[in-house]
């Protein structure tokens, strides 16, 4: 297990260089001068070259990937050319929003998904089935936005039940911070209640036709233990694995949701970095995401062998 | 009230509880407390299905729509849930035949066992754990202590189906239902399990329940015997009055199916050309890794081989013996680790695939189970014209070939436009066999090409196998787990344990007269081997037995 934990980092170790580089020409290759935009409409040609050379950018390419990578190593990872404050500040304090919102999410929705999973699968073919299959399908058809103002429309405006926008992080108190926070996580839940509900609809469909759950039948086991004990373990792994994703993917970028909501999160700082071509910025939110993503699926696969005795890495 | 166990009274099971439908037609049986009743029937005869109606297990869609089945004068089929989830593992049990699936992999086995006790009985914790390794003691479970916290994956089957077991039995119920226990276990697996059933149905005084399509099963443990035909019940006997005195033609035909022990005479030309060989065939797995290195596995260790023009060699074994590995190195769908492989005169063990694409027509093989060896979505004449044209055959010439061919083992040539799910499995394996046939091969080899198949169909396919050689020539590499199947096809066998090659030479000796301690134990594990079902009485009263070939029927 410990042989296999290290190798899995290990193996990170190029996956992130590939993706350091592919980000890096990516950058150089899409058009826009950064220097343009920095020195505005009415800057002149030597203007610019200043502000070129200040930012590296007349180096060859090589040069000036040896040297981000480098500063990248002694933990520089640059200074934002708009605002010019340190890229990590800038990361550092639109990490809170987004990591809330992914918490908050997940945790709610696997709370409702995971259940009405199990229980659609088990009730298969009725009513509370199609019930469940209907949420999932308007949760995957209807976009976020469109949830986001109607939740902002009822909840807010109307009922005033919750404010329209805005974060406050959670060491202003945990009421305030749920209060906040609560309409953006109802918003995105809908969307992974439909993914979660869905995959533990299926995986359950499957395992209930295995002989191990007519086994526990014929024991005399009453249905919720054939259910919680026999069957939803065995469906741990696919609907592990969709949560992990679903987890990485908020981290990595709900632009829409922290637009709509006006939350300072990590898809908007990302948004905004390309938007300026703001490089050092765009470089350093891409890497951090790969890096989570990485970190995540190396969480999965432990969670594997600990939900399944079968799997074993060597 | 009558002093039966359990009583099945005109029993219906119906698709959808739709009475067109029926798949279980009006069953009566009656088993009496202790006795050992055999339901034996082919594929569609109904029995399973009444062992799940009796345990109240059946699939939603099949509906039991009349009849009654009566546990000690209590009705089951109208019972609450909560009543049946209390009879069962308290008054009957049920064990499957896969015991490789019928376990939850992710639990350990004690706590799989101790469940049961968890909702049948008060027992304390430490009372549910003494109690369920006593059970895994009264199994036979090698170091209990160790095996209690055991997860399924790292047990052998045998193993499993004793956890199965020890499940079943711990409260004691007065009924077993045994579902092919053991169909899926090697023979000499089978052979301990069925003596493990014998004995604690002694100890406990259960009735069971024993469901096989095997006669040679049935001839080991039956006492009584009930004879199943598309869900109606053929004929109930005791079990020498049924394989003496059959009263109807279809127990009759099933007794002639099944294969005998007997080898039949070999093919008589020895001289034939050898048309494929081996040469100290090995097959090493494992043995690399990233960072530490993997246990090294021989899968198959110095296997020499020869299979001359028209003749059949068996290679006989258990599983992990290694006989579908020597047949995937020959086919060279997996690649040997080294040792000779010679079709004709070109050695083709470590050839380049590229080169290998035009020996390959030479050689063919048949698989298990033709239910998945064939595309389902493609017409049976696109898979057994894919090879010819891949060959460069005219489209033309390769369809009219594959309808000669569905003839030649007889199907109608029409069927060429019919798929796979429109045959049953006897025939799905005809057009397997006609797939391989097609490209003109010298060898054929069969991967236990009969194993699934009912035995009637069984006789057929082997048959049709015989005569395909007769008219063509073909040196049939025959791979079987199952001896009797071996005495009825091969001319020579080889008998493998472990990856190596224990016994080799011809079949009336080697199955007739076996010289290696592995052979003999693997013979004397056969059940139904004193029996010779075909004349309808034991071996002992046919006079000298081993030598006098079987009457074809």
């Amino acid at each position: 297990m410990f042989g296999y934990i290290v190798q899995r980092i290990l193996a990170a170790v190029p996956v992130m260089g590939f993706v350091a580089l592919f980000v890096f020409l990516m950058l150089r290759l899409t058009p826009g001068d950064p220097a343009a935009i920095i020195a505005g409409d009415t800057a002149t040609p030597e203007q610019l070259q200043r502000i070129r050379e200040a930012l590296g950018l007349n180096d060859p390419l090589h040069i000036q990937f040896i040297t981000w990578i480098g500063n990248l190593f002694q933990g520089d990872f640059g200074t934002s050319v708009i605002s010019g404050k340190p890229v990590i500040e800038l990361i550092a304090a639109r990490m809170e929003p987004t990591i809330s919102l992914a918490l908050t999410t997940i945790i709610l929705s696997v709370l409702i998904a995971v259940p009405l999973g199990v229980i659609a699968a088990w009730k298969h073919g009725t009513l509370i089935d199609r019930f469940v299959m209907l949420i999932s399908v308007l949760g995957f058809s209807v976009p976020v936005f469109v949830i986001g103002y109607l939740m902002i429309s009822l909840f807010s405006m109307q009922l005033n039940w919750f404010p329209v926008q805005g974060f406050r992080p959670i060491g202003d108190g945990l009421g305030q911070f749920l209060h906040r926070i609560a309409l953006p996580t109802f918003t995105l839940t809908l969307l992974y209640i439909a993914l979660i509900a869905r995959i533990t609809r299926t995986s359950m469909l499957e395992i209930l036709g295995d002989d191990y759950i007519r086994t526990a039948r014929a024991k005399g086991l009453p249905e919720r233990l054939v259910l919680m004990r026999h069957a939803l373990r065995n469906c741990s792994v696919p609907i592990i694995t969709v949560i992990g994703i679903g987890f990485a993917l908020i981290i990595s970028g709900v632009v829409v949701t922290e637009s709509v909501f006006n939350l300072p999160g990590l898809g908007r700082l990302t948004v905004d970095a390309v938007l300026a071509r703001d490089y050092p910025v765009i470089q350093a939110v891409i890497l951090l995401a790969s890096l989570i993503y990485v970190v995540i699926n190396l969480l999965i696969d432990i969670a594997y062998v600990l939900l399944d005795p079968r799997i074993r890495y060597s | 009230m009558s002093d039966n166990l359990l009583e099945i009274e005109n029993l219906r099971i119906a698709l959808n509880g739709d009475p067109e439908q029926e798949v279980v037609k009006g069953l009566d049986m009656e088993i009496k407390p202790g006795q050992t009743m055999c339901l034996v029937g082919e594929s569609g005869s109904g029995k399973s299905l009444t062992a799940l109606a009796t345990m109240g297990l059946l699939p939603k869609v099949l509906v039991p729509h009349a009849g009654s089945i009566r546990m000690k004068g209590e009705e089951l089929l109208t019972a609450t849930p909560q009543r049946l989830r209390k009879l069962r593992a308290t008054a009957m049990s049920m064990i499957f035949q896969e015991p490789m699936t019928a376990l939850n992999p992710v639990a350990r086995v004690g706590a799989q066992i101790e469940e049961v006790l968890e909702f049948h009985s008060d027992m304390s914790q430490s009372q549910r754990k003494r109690r369920a390794m006593e059970m895994m003691e009264a199994v036979h479970l090698p170091d209990v202590d160790k095996m209690y916290r055991s997860f399924p994956h790292q047990l052998s089957g045998g193993q499993r189906q004793r956890i199965m077991i020890a499940m079943a039995l711990i409260m004691r119920p007065q009924l077993l239902i045994a579902d092919e226990p053991t169909t899926a276990l090697d023979v000499t697996t089978q052979a301990q399990i069925l003596s493990l059933i014998r004995e604690l149905r002694e100890e406990q005084g259960t009735a069971v329940m024993f469901i096989t399509h095997d006669m040679g099963v049935v001839s080991e443990i039956a006492e009584d015997v009930t004879v199943l035909k598309l869900g109606e019940v053929m004929e109930t006997q005791p079990l020498d009055q049924l394989l003496r005195h059959p009263q109807t033609d279809y127990t009759r035909d099933l007794l002639r199916s099944v294969p005998s022990h007997v080898p039949r005479a070999a093919s008589p030309d020895s001289s034939e050309k050898v048309v494929l060989s081996t040469q100290s065939l090995c097959k090493t797995y494992g043995g690399s890794g990233f960072i530490f290195k993997s246990r090294e596995v021989n899968a198959a260790q110095d296997v020499s081989l020869a299979l001359q023009h028209g003749r059949t060699l068996g290679i006989v074994g258990e599983s992990g013996s290694g006989k579908s590995t020597v047949a995937r190195c020959i086919m060279r769908l997996i690649d040997p680790t080294s040792g000779q492989i010679m079709v004709g005169d070109e050695d083709i063990a470590q050839m380049h695939q590229r080169d290998l694409k035009a020996r390959r027509r030479k050689i063919q093989i048949v698989f298990q189970d033709p239910m998945r060896s064939l595309n389902p979505r493609r017409e049976i004449g696109e898979s057994i014209i894919e090879g010819p044209l891949n060959f460069g055959v005219p489209r033309a010439k390769a369809v009219e070939r594959a309808r000669e061919l569905l003839e030649l083992v007889g199907l109608p040539a029409s069927a060429v436009d019919r798929f796979p799910h429109q045959f049953s499995g006897g025939q799905r394996q005809r057009i397997a066999i006609a797939r391989a046939l097609a490209v003109d091969p010298d060898i054929l080899v069969a991967d236990e090409a009969v194993s699934a198949l009912d035995v009637s169909v069984q006789a057929q396919v082997l048959d049709l196998l015989a005569e395909l050689q007769k008219r063509l020539g073909l040196g049939i590499l025959f791979i079987t787990h199952d001896l009797g199947v071996a005495a009825q096809i091969c001319d020579e066998v080889m008998v493998m344990q472990h990856g190596r090659v224990v016994e080799y030479g011809p079949a009336g000796r080697v199955l007739g007269d076996p010289r290696e301690e592995y052979t003999k134990a693997l013979i004397s594990a056969a059940p139904g081997r004193h029996w010779d079902f075909a004349n309808f009485r034991p071996f002992s009263e046919s006079g000298r037995a081993a030598t006098s070939a079987p009457p074809s029927a």
